[in-house]
């Protein structure tokens, strides 16, 4: 029976193949993809697309954000006050320093310089673990000081913080039990974030691994390009977080 | 009508034999079933175990309606009962309904017809079959260890406060299967953007891949919120947030919100395959290309779209403001009307054609009844004053049912029996597919057209035991659901006998168009030798007839 | 209604007596009922039309009449027709759906208001002048009543079949929903939110009666304080009365006439004071400070319950003004100030903070 809805081409696949596209064959195509150049495509698309569910998966928490911090204006931007805007900062620069590294490992596997290659994805990663880091210790200040969200969260120095030597308007009791709120949203948010940087960091030694043998310095980039993408989405979303989590109602002249 | 007029044609069974090499046998042994890459073979992987979820669910409807047949809470207990339709409803909407076209027809066909070798990432194809699988233990550990009853909706704060059942495990599943869903969506959107072949344009695609190209962007789209709604909620449930807790500051409609942005795209995501597949049926057994090809293929795309604007129409009495009331209803209104184009466009496809009764298209004539039925019931809910007395009570629960039973299932079983031969390589006895056919529609308007007048009488959604006078409707429901589970069943039975017993299908026994129907049954596991191109329209019955006309049968 | 009344009235009742259709027992239950009917008309209508297409064209073109099919494009003609007619069905369910709606959920200013609470797995119906009912609910014929409701636990839903009126009934805020009695009778309460085990339990009656059986009803069951009494008690034992003394030196605003007006809060903003603003006040007072005043109130989250917080918006309801009690408010549509009735002999100006 006829396999074929029509033919045209008088040679086996491979030669019509070869004939017609000038591309490099590589080890690690696909048969199901028709050409190198399709399986690229299509590995980009799809990491678009899953950037996309990404997207609508953190936008959950954005919009119970939104919706929080305009019922509880005033509790938001007091707890704020008690996030460091000198930690956020560096970690902000850290993330984008990793994102910098990783862009560069991209032309570096494109440009098949393979040392190159692996010295930019272990930046990638040392600038990746120093902002998780520095997230652990935000957290653990968070731990001692009874901020986190649950049966131990203590609101004493929201109600009363001349006691505890801050320089801050009081909130009434009932607002300051919405700090809760904002100290949940803060975790679940960063959290969040924080899971896919480690994620992230998991991907990124099996790259290095994989990139000192050689896998990525031979024309198949597709890995590490679109682990690039990945990681830059994950540094965009703590791009917002940390605006509108740490820089509430921040004065520069403050 | 005459009962000889068919257009089975099936090859000379005294020299038909299976082709010697197909997908099904190309590699043995467990392991290559359960390690492998083949979009047919995970496609078969998940028809194995929805049918197991869905007769779990159907188990569980069975005690429902068994329940209900006196108004006293007699048969079971009342937590009990509360967990049955959970379990009903989360395996039934999650583990059934979302995956049944999709995962099983659409992972088997999508790749065939738009003329590829496989799914843009069968990998991530077979880790989306391992997470459903997965979720699905985990639905049926938290119904082993106790079940849980916070209705498949885990309104809150029921579900985070007021609940000591398995919340957490059912969450998870729901949580882990639904990564499954978004990475099917996402396998077939790509695929449908970047592997068609050569002369493949987009509307020389056969209408299923635009449907479920559809539900795929839903999928995607739509399947995150409600994973992080879920996460949410055991959050709240674990640590004692409170993010929908009232007392904490937090605000229970905030749940409702972000659980029916994606609950109502869900819905979406369930019919459309569905439509696809009648779309293909009707065509075929009318010989005709669909009527209005590009209206039927943008009102795809218009329900998807549409479909995530009107989720509030869930919440009309939640004490959303008036206003936003009024805009959700309009939204629910406009998104009907693509609904009904279908419908007329699938009736009119009828008119000039050259009508045969199979049994797939009596299927597809039953979803055409029954669908219209339930999207029109659909529209009484989306009127706001109408709503207030309708909702939460059985009017909505006759309405999903219509549509989801009526025409989604009734879709999937006209699949299922379309692609049959071309999966299995083998056909079914006719005469009992058709009685399964009739059963099945006869017992489902026995189940569900009383529970319409329950509706409007008031009798409320869930409940266990209910006021005497409305016994007699329920009684009639439950016979209903008797026949309706023996319709069921049959297929069960004769497409089990068929994998051994039936006749041989051969390439084109149904004599369509479609790239699928040229090539083997079953299918090799490359599907096609040489990639095909496409130099003719969807549904080009003449170009069948050229092809046949220009076909070499016998040899020498 | 193009329907003669008569034809409409043998209509329903005919319905009713075969159980398959509830009873009208409300001023609202027929307009609900006639757009049901134009509903079912419709579908009635397509479905028939749609099965008849189908039908037809089956029998007519089947394999054995027409072995050859013609093929045929489409038609944009057609496809306009079965776009624009079910829009403009639909869009007319949508406008007289709309109106219901606003029709249902917007009561008259002279409703009378009985407090719901639902818990689970009951109902607990508050009548102003203190009778207390569970899983029941008396009411006059031929007076518009509101309910004003509020969930102590989960989600519940306040349904009446017969009067077509449901509204959820939420933790946290009040939600209103409002009807007029027709018919003496007895009639189905049910909770149609899911609410755990005993959710088909939380049944009740509503029993609708003249006017005089109300009132006779009314002084039978009273037992004790009114809401209003229960509500001062609470004022002054909770400590209310320390900073809301009425006194011009007070520490907190005169709630003397206070409902219904229009407050100006600390942040400029105005707010109708309606029960909703007084529960939240109570339980949030830090975002509800009058003007001129300093945010020292505490919260009484977790110290009064639905009932007690009920009670005292009752009471501060008819402080300065028995009008005001028998005052609804169009809740969503409006947020004007309702009018006040000057009582004999006081100066409302110079009691309003």
């Amino acid at each position: 029976m006829d396999n074929t809805v029509a033919t045209e081409h008088p040679h086996t696949h491979e030669t019509a193949v070869h004939a017609e596209h000038a591309h490099v064959s590589l080890p690690q195509h696909r048969h199901h993809f028709e050409t190198v150049e399709q399986q690229r495509e299509a590995g980009s698309f799809g990491m678009w697309l899953f950037l996309l569910t990404e997207i609508m998966f953190f936008g959950g928490l954005f919009f119970a954000y939104l919706l929080y911090r305009n019922w509880y204006y005033d509790a938001f931007f007091t707890a704020s006050n008690q996030l460091s805007v000198p930690l956020g900062a560096v970690n902000t620069v850290f993330l984008i320093t990793s994102g910098f590294f990783m862009a560069l490992a991209v032309w570096a596997a494109e440009v098949r310089k393979k040392d190159t290659l692996v010295w930019t994805l272990i930046l990638t990663t040392v600038f990746g673990c120093a902002f998780l880091g520095i997230k652990y210790v935000e957290y653990h200040e968070k731990w001692e000081k009874h901020h986190i969200p649950g049966a131990h969260f203590d609101i004493s120095e929201f109600v009363n913080p001349a006691a505890h030597g801050i320089k801050e308007k009081p909130l009434a009791p009932d607002m300051a039990e919405r700090t809760q709120v904002f100290f949940f949203l803060y975790f679940a948010m960063t959290g969040m974030h924080a899971l896919h940087m480690i994620i992230g960091v998991g991907l990124l030694f099996w790259l290095i691994w994989r990139a000192r043998r050689g896998d990525f310095s031979a024309g198949y980039v597709a890995p590490i390009e679109n682990f690039g993408l990945y990681w830059h989405f994950v540094d965009i979303v703590w791009l917002f977080l940390f605006p509108l989590l740490y820089l509430i109602n921040r004065h520069p002249l403050h | 009508m005459s009962s000889t007029a068919t257009i089975v044609s099936l090859p000379d069974q005294a020299t038909a034999r299976l082709p010697k090499r197909s997908y099904l046998n190309n590699e043995q042994g467990l392991l290559s079933w359960l390690l492998t890459g083949d979009h047919k073979r995970i496609a078969i992987l998940y028809l194995i175990s929805i049918t197991f979820f869905f007769f779990i669910g159907g188990a569980f409807a069975g005690l429902i309606r068994l329940e209900l047949l006196t108004p006293q809470p007699d048969l079971v207990a009342a937590d009990t009962y509360n967990k049955f339709f959970t379990m009903h409803g989360i395996i039934m909407v999650f583990l059934f309904l979302v995956p049944s076209v999709p995962a099983t027809i659409g992972n088997f066909l999508i790749p065939i017809m738009v003329g590829a070798k496989d799914l843009a990432f069968p990998k991530i194809n077979l880790l989306s079959w391992y997470l459903y699988v997965v979720g699905g233990i985990m639905v049926l550990a938290a119904l082993v260890l106790g079940g849980v009853d916070t209705g498949w909706t885990f309104t809150t704060p029921l579900s985070t406060h007021y609940l000591n059942t398995h919340v957490i495990t059912a969450a998870l599943a729901i949580f882990v299967a639904g990564f499954s869903s978004i990475f099917t969506g996402l396998n077939f959107i790509v695929t449908i953007h970047r592997m068609r072949c050569p002369g493949m344009t987009w509307f020389r695609l056969p209408l299923f891949v635009w449907s479920n190209y559809a539900a795929s962007l839903l999928m995607v789209l739509g399947t995150p919120v409600l994973a992080i709604t879920l996460v949410l909620v055991l959050l709240e449930r674990v640590f004692g947030i409170g993010v929908f807790d009232p007392t904490k500051g937090g605000d229970p409609l905030l749940f409702q919100h972000l659980f029916w942005f994606y609950s109502h795209p869900a819905v979406y995501i369930m019919i459309l395959p569905g439509m696809g597949v009648i779309s293909e049926t009707i065509s075929t057994f009318s010989r005709k290309r669909v009527f209005g090809y590009t209206a039927v293929a943008f009102s795809s795309v218009a329900i998807a779209l549409f479909g995530f604007f009107v989720w509030a129409h869930h919440m009309f009495i939640m004490g959303v403001s008036n206003y936003s009331a009024l805009v959700f209803s309009l939204l629910t209104m406009l998104v009907a009307v693509p609904s009904a184009i279908k419908v007329f466009n699938w009736a009119f496809t009828l008119q000039k054609g050259s009508i045969t009764f199979e049994t797939p298209m009596l299927y597809s004539f039953g979803f055409l009844g029954l669908f219209t039925i339930g999207g029109l019931t659909g529209v009484f809910l989306g009127s706001l004053g109408m709503d207030i007395h309708l909702t939460e009570t059985y009017f909505i629960v006759a309405h999903f049912h219509f549509v989801m039973v009526g025409g989604m299932l009734m879709a999937f079983l006209a699949g299922v029996h379309f692609w049959w031969p071309k999966m299995t390589g083998r056909m079914y006895p006719e005469s009992l597919s058709k009685l399964a056919a009739v059963t099945t529609f006869i017992g489902f308007i026995l189940t569900f057209m009383p529970q319409f007048i329950l509706g409007y009488l008031g009798m409320p959604r869930r409940y266990h035991a209910y006021p005497p006078e409305y016994q007699v409707l329920n009684v009639l429901s439950t016979a209903g659901a008797t026949v309706l589970g023996v319709g069921y069943m049959l297929p069960l039975l004769y497409l089990g006998w068929s994998l051994k017993y039936g006749a041989i299908a051969g390439d084109n026994p149904w004599q369509a168009t479609g790239l699928e129907w040229q090539i083997q049954s079953p299918p090799l596991t490359e599907n096609f030798i040489e990639t095909p191109i496409m130099d003719h329209e969807a549904y080009d019955y003449e170009w069948l007839e050229q092809k046949k006309k220009n076909e070499v049968t016998t040899v020498g | 209604m193009g329907i003669s009344p008569v034809l409409w009235q043998f209509l329903v009742k005919w319905l009713h007596s075969s159980a398959l259709f509830p009873a009208e027992a409300s001023t609202i239950a027929p307009y609900t009922d006639a757009l049901y009917f134009f509903l079912i008309s419709i579908s009635l209508i397509g479905l028939v039309f749609v099965t008849i297409l189908i039908l037809y064209f089956s029998l007519r073109y089947r394999r054995d009449k027409n072995p050859v099919a013609t093929q045929v494009e489409g038609s944009t003609i057609l496809e306009a027709t079965w776009t624009i007619i079910p829009l403009a069905l639909f869009l007319v369910v949508f406008v007289w759906g709309g109106l219901l709606y606003f029709r249902i959920y917007d009561p008259p200013p002279n409703a009378m208001n009985i407090y719901v609470v639902g818990k689970q797995w009951m109902w607990k119906a508050e009548h102003p002048g203190g009778q207390h009912e569970i899983n029941a609910l008396h009411v006059p014929i031929g007076q518009p009543v509101q309910l004003t409701m509020i969930s102590q636990d989960v989600f519940h839903s306040f349904s009446i079949p017969d009067f077509r009126v449901k509204r959820e009934v939420i933790p946290g805020r009040y939600s209103t929903v409002w009807f007029q009695a027709t018919d003496p009778g007895t009639y189905h309460i049910f909770c149609t939110q899911y609410c755990g085990t005993l959710h088909s339990g939380m049944i009740g009656e509503v029993t609708a009666m003249t006017p005089a059986d109300y009132k006779k009803w009314l002084d039978q069951s009273n037992s004790g304080m009114s809401l209003a009494q229960n509500g001062e008690r609470l004022f002054a034992s909770m400590g209310c009365n320390a900073c809301h003394s009425g006194n011009a030196a007070a520490r907190g605003p005169n709630l003397a006439g206070v409902y219904g007006s229009k407050l100006t809060l600390t942040d400029g903003s105005q707010v109708l004071v309606n029960d909703a603003y007084l529960r939240d006040a109570i339980l949030n007072p830090s975002q509800h400070v009058t003007a001129g005043f300093a945010p020292i109130m505490p919260t009484y989250q977790g110290q009064i319950s639905e009932d007690g917080l009920i009670d005292l918006v009752e009471y501060i309801k008819q402080l300065q003004s028995n009008y005001r009690i028998q005052q609804t408010f169009v809740t969503a549509g409006s947020n004007q100030a309702s009018p006040t009735t000057p009582a004999v002999g006081t100066n409302q100006d110079s009691v309003k903070p």
